[in-house]
């Protein structure tokens, strides 16, 4: 009987350490979680985001980061998810060395450090549109999404079962309309769930935006000019000697956080209800 | 003779380097449900889709000999018109998963780029669930997405989704053997039903079920035709002795 009671107690010990060690684990989380609500939440009301900058010691909103993240985020997802999209597909669709070779490409492209990504959209785009741009950090950010994109589209569309193609060419559809009407469409959610997580990524990101979107203390809707971001906002007060400046470099890091946060909760809820039952 | 709709004239059908059907010749009867039976791996499954040329999907695959529909190679038939005209439905349920019941009986149309008014898309899908025996149970979910029905459900909105397109031949290819024996009951009245409209060759290892629905029954062993008769005929008095240890159980 006794060793029994020794296993039990056994069991029980190495119980507690599994759980403490997860607990430490989201330790770091909920500290930062705690600090941005502590510093970030007192900043927060509406014209936060209804108002542009000021001069300081004022600090103002942060409309025009958040006009700019929105505008950078759309040339991004234009730029990466018809291209990922198709990639994808080409990776499921076709078993040669080619296919293989860009398999291992994508891999690299997302390996690559987001800095090379922004110099290389200076290189590209920044200097032969002679100045710096949203559509060139939209570019930046969405050669960092195209393997998200490129990544979900595969895993999701190989897991459609063929017996679903068998269908369509049995009534007649061709290839692509095999592809196109009824095995993309059953993949959607798992395609959207890639493309809502590489947008969450990328719309931290501060290093590709530094010479590429640059800032702007203004509001702008025009992607040929340089806009803000919510990051580079960030970086922009954070660095700043002004209290207020600081103080709203934690509020927007609070809406950053949050945006972020929304985006990944939602994948998980949405994962299930929009799911297509196969 | 008018009245073969099918034939398959000294043809072989397989895999890479590997013949799977060894030169058949059969022809099917107009209205008439002509059973394939044979063991498991015999070839059944490689024969009928070759009818509809969906065997040519498959990147290695190879045939020689012809099939002749309506006294027309299906060789020289473009596959997409051949396949409006020789329906399909096979041994798991496949109702497309994101369209809803109405969208999937007319797919046939949709995915094919044929634009009717929805007047005349209600009607084919009130037919068409209507011959499929489906029409009572979701008439008034129609809008619901097809892969909420049961697995005989889905079964017979795969083929009201076949019928809507009017084929002239329905090719079966084990319908019933994902399902439980009352859905499978019920296929099988509708099977009998629907060859007042088209021509249906129903591929099944159960050998009650081709004793009971079809007319006329081909037995396949090993990639050959063994015999080929009136079900009657093949269930009484078959004439070669595989086909009667394969009746009475003695393998597959
Ligand atoms: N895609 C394929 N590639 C190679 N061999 C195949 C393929 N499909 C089927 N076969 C082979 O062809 C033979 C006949 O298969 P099939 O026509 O599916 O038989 P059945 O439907 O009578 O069970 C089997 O030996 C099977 O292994
Ligand atoms: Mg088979």
């Amino acid at each position: 009987m006794g060793e029994v009671k020794l296993r039990i107690l056994k069991d029980r010990i190495f119980t507690f350490i599994i759980y403490l060690l997860t607990f430490l684990s989201v330790i770091p989380l909920f500290a930062i979680l705690f600090s941005l609500v502590k510093k970030g939440l007192g900043v927060i009301n509406l014209n936060f985001f209804i108002t542009l900058p000021k001069p300081p010691p004022d600090a103002g909103g942060i409309l025009n980061a958040l006009v700019g993240t929105f505008l950078l985020v759309l040339i991004a997802s234009i730029v990466s998810i018809p291209i990922g999209i198709v990639a994808g597909l080409f990776l499921v669709e076709t078993r040669n060395r080619f296919a293989n070779m860009l398999r291992v490409l994508i891999n690299v492209l997302q390996g690559l450090p987001s800095i090379v990504i922004g110099i290389i959209a200076y290189l590209w785009v920044v200097k032969p549109m002679g100045g710096f741009s949203a559509l060139s950090g939209g570019i930046a950010l969405g050669i960092m999404m195209l393997p998200m994109v490129v990544k979900s589209t595969e895993e999701t569309i190989k897991l459609i079962p063929y017996t679903l193609r068998e269908a369509s060419y049995a009534l007649g559809a061709d290839y692509f309309t095999t592809i196109f009407k009824v095995v993309l469409p059953a993949g959607i959610s798992g395609i959207l769930n890639g493309i809502l997580l590489g947008i969450a990524r990328i719309a931290g990101e501060t290093a590709p935006l530094l010479f590429t979107a640059f800032g702007n203390p203004y509001l702008n809707f025009n992607p040929a000019k340089p806009v803000d971001s919510l990051p580079l906002l960030i970086f922009n007060y954070a660095m700043s000697p002004y209290e207020r400046w600081q103080n709203a470099a934690w509020g927007a890091s609070f809406v950053l956080i949050a945006f972020v946060l929304l985006i990944n909760i939602g994948v998980k809820l949405g994962g299930r209800r929009w799911r297509v039952k196969l | 003779m008018e009245s073969e709709i099918i034939k398959i004239r000294d043809f072989s059908a397989g895999y890479g380097q590997n013949f799977v059907l060894k030169n058949i010749n059969l022809s099917f009867e107009k209205n008439k449900v002509t059973a394939i039976m044979g063991p498991s791996g015999c070839g059944k499954s490689t024969l009928i889709r070759c009818i509809n040329r969906m065997h040519e999907l498959n990147l290695d695959a190879i045939h020689k000999g012809d099939i002749l529909f309506n006294g027309k190679s299906v060789f020289e038939t473009n596959p997409i018109l051949l396949r409006k005209k020789i329906g399909m439905v096979f041994q798991r349920p496949n109702p497309f998963p994101t369209m809803s019941i109405y969208d999937n009986v007319i797919a046939g149309y949709r995915l094919n780029g044929i634009k009717l008014s929805k007047k005349e898309f209600d009607l084919i899908v009130e037919d068409s669930l209507k011959k499929a025996f489906l029409w009572e149970e979701v008439k008034d979910n129609l809008h619901k997405k097809g892969t909420f029905l049961s697995g005989g459900q889905q079964q017979r909105l795969c083929i009201a989704r076949a019928m809507a397109v009017n084929p002239d031949v329905l090719l079966l290819d084990e319908p019933t053997s994902a399902l439980d024996p009352k859905a499978t009951a019920m296929i099988e009245e509708l099977i009998v039903e629907l060859k007042k409209t088209v021509t249906i060759i129903l591929v099944t290892h159960n050998r009650t079920q081709a004793a009971r629905v079809s007319d006329f029954t081909v037995f396949l062993y090993l990639g050959e035709l063994i015999e080929y008769g009136s079900t009657e005929t093949i269930f009484t008095t078959p004439k070669n002795p595989k086909t009667e240890e394969y009746l009475i159980g003695k393998f597959g």
